[in-house]
Order: C-alpha cells, then structure tokens, then sequence
C-alpha cells in the first residue's frame, strides 16, 4: 500500500481541498504506525495475537478513519458519509461498527485505562510479542482517570506505548513538560509530522512503559 | 458472604485460566495466596477504581472472563462511567461483585454506602444483578458468571437469612395467602417477620435483574408489595411493565433518599428506613387497608 492512497482518501472523508494533510494532527503518527509499526492487517483484525492500536482521543478521527480505508480496512465508500444515519463512521469510533477499530471512545480518558487491560490481558495469555498502543492528546490528559493508568503501568512495568500528540490544547497546559507525568516511563519527545523519525521512536520494545510524545504546532495556529 | 466469594472465586481461578481478578486494595489480602499463585491473572491496582473497571474491559477485550471487586459505592457510583464506556459501549462484559451497598457499612458513614448502585444498573443496557440472601446462593451465581461473557452484578450484603435458596433466580412462592409480597434478598426474614398472622402471599428472589415477569404476573392479584434492599422503587418500572393490562395496587419498599446522618449499625437504619420487621409491617398493613 502506498502513502499516496491516503490523501485522497483524507480529500475524501473531508472535503477539504485546501488544506495539506499536516493540518491534521494525528496523521503522521496513525500512518507511521499502520505503515510501519503495527503487526496488523484487515485479514488479522480477529487474530488473538495482533498488535493492537486504540486510539483514545476519539475527537476528530477522519485522520484515523482515512489511514484504515488507504490501508484496506473498510472500503473508501464510507468515507463519502460521516456521521450520517446510514453510516459507520460517527464523529467518534464506534468498535462495534468499524473493522480494525479496538475501542469505541469519544469521552476523554478511557483509552489508557483499557490499554493497561489490554495489554495485561496479553500477557497473562502469554502472548509477549504482542504490542499495544495508546494515543491521547495533550488536553486529554486533563482528564484524572489517566493518572491512574500511568502510575499503575509503571508500577507494573508494563510493555504498553503511549503515544501523546501534543498540540497544545490543554487549557492550563503542562508546566514542566508532559514527560514529567509519565514518572518511570520510557520517554522520547519527536517532531508529530517527521515519519522517520517517529517510526525510530515506536519501533524498538521496551520492558517496561514507553511514552512518544509527538509535538505538532499550536492548535489553531 | 465476602469469605464465600474469596473461596469461590479462588477456585474458579485455579480452574479455568480465563478467569482473572481485578482488585482496587479492598479484600486485597484475602486474595494474596491467590495472587502469587496467578500474579498474571489476579491484579491489584491500588485505590484506584476508574482503573479497575477499564483494566476489567481491556482484559475482557482479549478473551479473558475479569472479575472485579469493591466497596459499591467506589466501583458503581465513582466508577459508573467506566462501566458505561469501557464495558457496555466496548460490548464487553465482567463480573462485579461488591460489599457495602446500602447502609451495611453504617458505622463508616454515607461515604461508604451505595443505596442507588441497582438503580445506576439499571440505566445500563444488559446487566444481570444477583441480591443473595445468604452465603449459599452466591457460588453457583458466581459459576454461572463464569460461563459466559455479559455483565453481572453480585451484591454481596452483611445481612442473611436464615435459609438459603440457591435456586431464587425466579420467583419463588414460600407462602400462598392473599396480597403478594416480594422480598428480594436479605429482605426476606424482616418481610417473613412482619407478615406473621397477616394473609399474605410471600415470594422471594435473588436475581432482580432480569426481573421474572412471568413469574410476578402468575402470582400477582391485584395487589403486590415489593421489599428490596436498596434504593425504595428502583423495581418500580419492571413491576409495572410486568403487570402491564392488569389491574393492580403496588407499593414499593426499599432504602429512601434521605440522608441518614447517623452512625449506628446496619439494624439501626433498617428501622431508620422502615425496613426493620415493626416498619415493614406498619407499612403492608397501612397500604393493605385491614
């Protein structure tokens, strides 16, 4: 599959002739990961052993909804109709609906709760090779059930990848850095639109929590 | 109650390996021989009831049975978005069975009681609850649980009957008499007590949800009480859909939205709430008219 069935797939869902592709801020991350990370495929999305990727910020998914169809997970049709009665694809993932979605969500701070499960799940099952991600933004951390997450998957050492797209979003922002709330997490802090190096970033395995933090440009700027 | 759930659940366990336990510190050592046992399979996550509930729905998520466990006030009141999202929303399911709904932990205070957690249930698609009356009952609803993969709820209550009923998931008929009293759970003995010398019919339950329909609409004539343990008409909606097209009187007894500000034990708010034997009698009598 190649990089260039994604643009018309996102010209597609949003009708946006304008902008380029890096206004979106989730988009390089979601590509890199499905083109490059993630050991999964529409043909394995049932498989008990496929890498898993849930996006916990639910808020605005036509990037993640036109990374799936470029890369085969539902047909590109679905793109034409969002949020439309007859449609799939709401304003935020529903599991149920869509081939390839892990979890349905919307409501901020329920993705990093369900990845710990997720992956402690996977590991009591034995099933080590195993990757799950989590991406949240920076303003979702605002939400406190996330805390619970960090704190208990560095206790745990768990092998999970969160990855936050930091767009500076957050109301009353992170003094001191995001890193900072991911005490004994693995951390690297890269540029949200350099593919490179964000695959060198969620490439290796970790033994314990890592954190991405994928810096993008201001909201709104 | 709480060692019958430990025992079982310790066992289910060492039985089927997809079976896990997700805990937030409460009954954390009566668990830990189990724990070092399957230190996979049964997590503690600290105080930290959010957490339990999604750690439950991620595990869920990859074929695994989670069963969690706390104070019902911290995983139904606290947690209950969690359990709407990261269970019901993700088409999962877990068992959760807590201690100290209603006023069982009196002395601790209001901040430790759960009167509503039945009724926040009920805003939820596809939960059963279990209300055992008495240690007996709670293994095979915990067997049960483990067989498939929708939503339970066992609430594990300080009060007993005398008698157990282990098969109490329908309606059953204990006495045959005139008006139908339903007692669900621990509220069988105080509603036994009560009705002595009085003509009344008494049916007992430990499976409020799904409520039995049939049942109800088979014994109901004309008249019904219903005596739960936990927030007063939380049924009110089922029995009435039950007996929809008959005619009928229902009053509906259970814990009030009142804030008792007192301490106590639990047989101090029963009689608070009129749920004691004295209370539960004034009020049949009163509604009864004879």
């Amino acid at each position: 599959m190649r990089t260039d069935r994604l643009a018309p797939a996102l010209r597609r869902i949003t009708g946006d002739e304008k902008h380029a592709p890096s206004a979106h801020s989730t988009l390089d991350v979601l590509w890199v990961l499905y083109d490059r990370v993630l050991r999964v495929t529409p043909q394995t999305i049932d498989a008990p052993d496929r890498d898993r990727f849930l996006l916990s910020k639910g808020h605005g998914p036509a990037a993640y909804y036109a990374v799936l169809a470029a890369k085969g997970f539902f047909p590109e049709e679905w793109l034409d109709d969002l949020g439309g009665w007859d449609s799939p694809l709401g304003h935020h993932p529903d599991r149920v609906r869509i081939p390839g979605v892990e979890i349905g969500t919307g409501s901020l701070g329920h993705g990093l709760g369900l990845g710990v499960g997720v992956a402690l799940g996977l590991r009591a099952q034995g099933y080590t090779g195993t990757r799950t991600f989590v991406l949240l933004g920076d303003a979702e951390l605002d939400e406190g059930s996330n805390h619970e997450a960090i704190a208990y998957a560095a206790a745990t050492r768990l092998p999970l990848s969160a990855i936050v797209v930091d767009n500076q979003s957050s109301t009353h922002g992170w003094p001191g850095g995001i890193p900072a709330r991911f005490p004994n997490w693995d951390v690297s802090v890269v540029d949200g639109h350099d593919r490179d190096r964000l695959e060198l970033a969620l490439t290796p395995r970790h033994d314990r929590p890592n954190l991405v933090v994928a810096t993008v440009e201001k909201k709104g700027s | 109650m709480r060692e019958t759930f430990v025992a079982t659940t310790t066992d289910l366990l060492n039985e089927d390996p997809r079976t896990a336990l997700v805990l937030a510190d409460i009954s954390a050592e009566a668990f830990v021989t189990a724990r070092r046992r399957h230190p996979d399979r049964v997590l503690n996550v600290g105080i930290r009831e959010q957490l339990m509930v999604g750690v439950a729905g991620g595990l869920a998520l990859t074929g695994l049975r989670p069963y969690l466990h706390s104070y019902a006030p911290f995983a139904v009141d606290r947690a209950y978005e969690q359990l709407k999202l990261d269970l019901g929303h993700q088409d999962t399911g877990a068992v959760m069975v807590t201690i100290g709904g209603s006023y069982d932990a009196a002395a601790e205070g209001y901040t430790h009681q759960s009167p509503g957690d039945v009724a926040l249930l009920d805003t939820l698609e596809g939960w059963t609850v279990h209300v055992p009356g008495h240690h007996d009952e709670v293994p095979a609803m915990l067997r049960e649980a483990a067989r498939h993969d929708d939503r339970v709820y066992v609430r594990l209550g300080s009060q007993e009957n005398r008698r157990a009923y282990p098969d109490g998931g329908r309606l059953r008929l204990l006495r045959r008499g005139g008006p139908l009293i339903v007692a669900v759970g621990p509220m069988l003995d105080p509603v036994l007590e009560a009705t002595e010398g009085l003509d009344v019919a008494i049916a007992y339950t430990n499976r409020p949800r799904p409520f039995d329909a049939e049942g109800l609409r088979a014994l109901t004539d004309r008249e019904v009480v219903l005596v739960e343990p936990y927030l007063a008409g939380t049924s009110a909606a089922v029995v009435s859909a039950a007996l929809e097209g008959l005619p009928h009187r229902a009053m509906h007894l259970g814990v009030g939205r009142h804030e008792v500000r007192r301490y106590g034990s639990p047989k101090d708010h029963a009689r608070a709430h009129g749920l004691d034997a004295a209370g539960l009698r004034a009020s049949i009598i009163d509604f009864l008219g004879r």
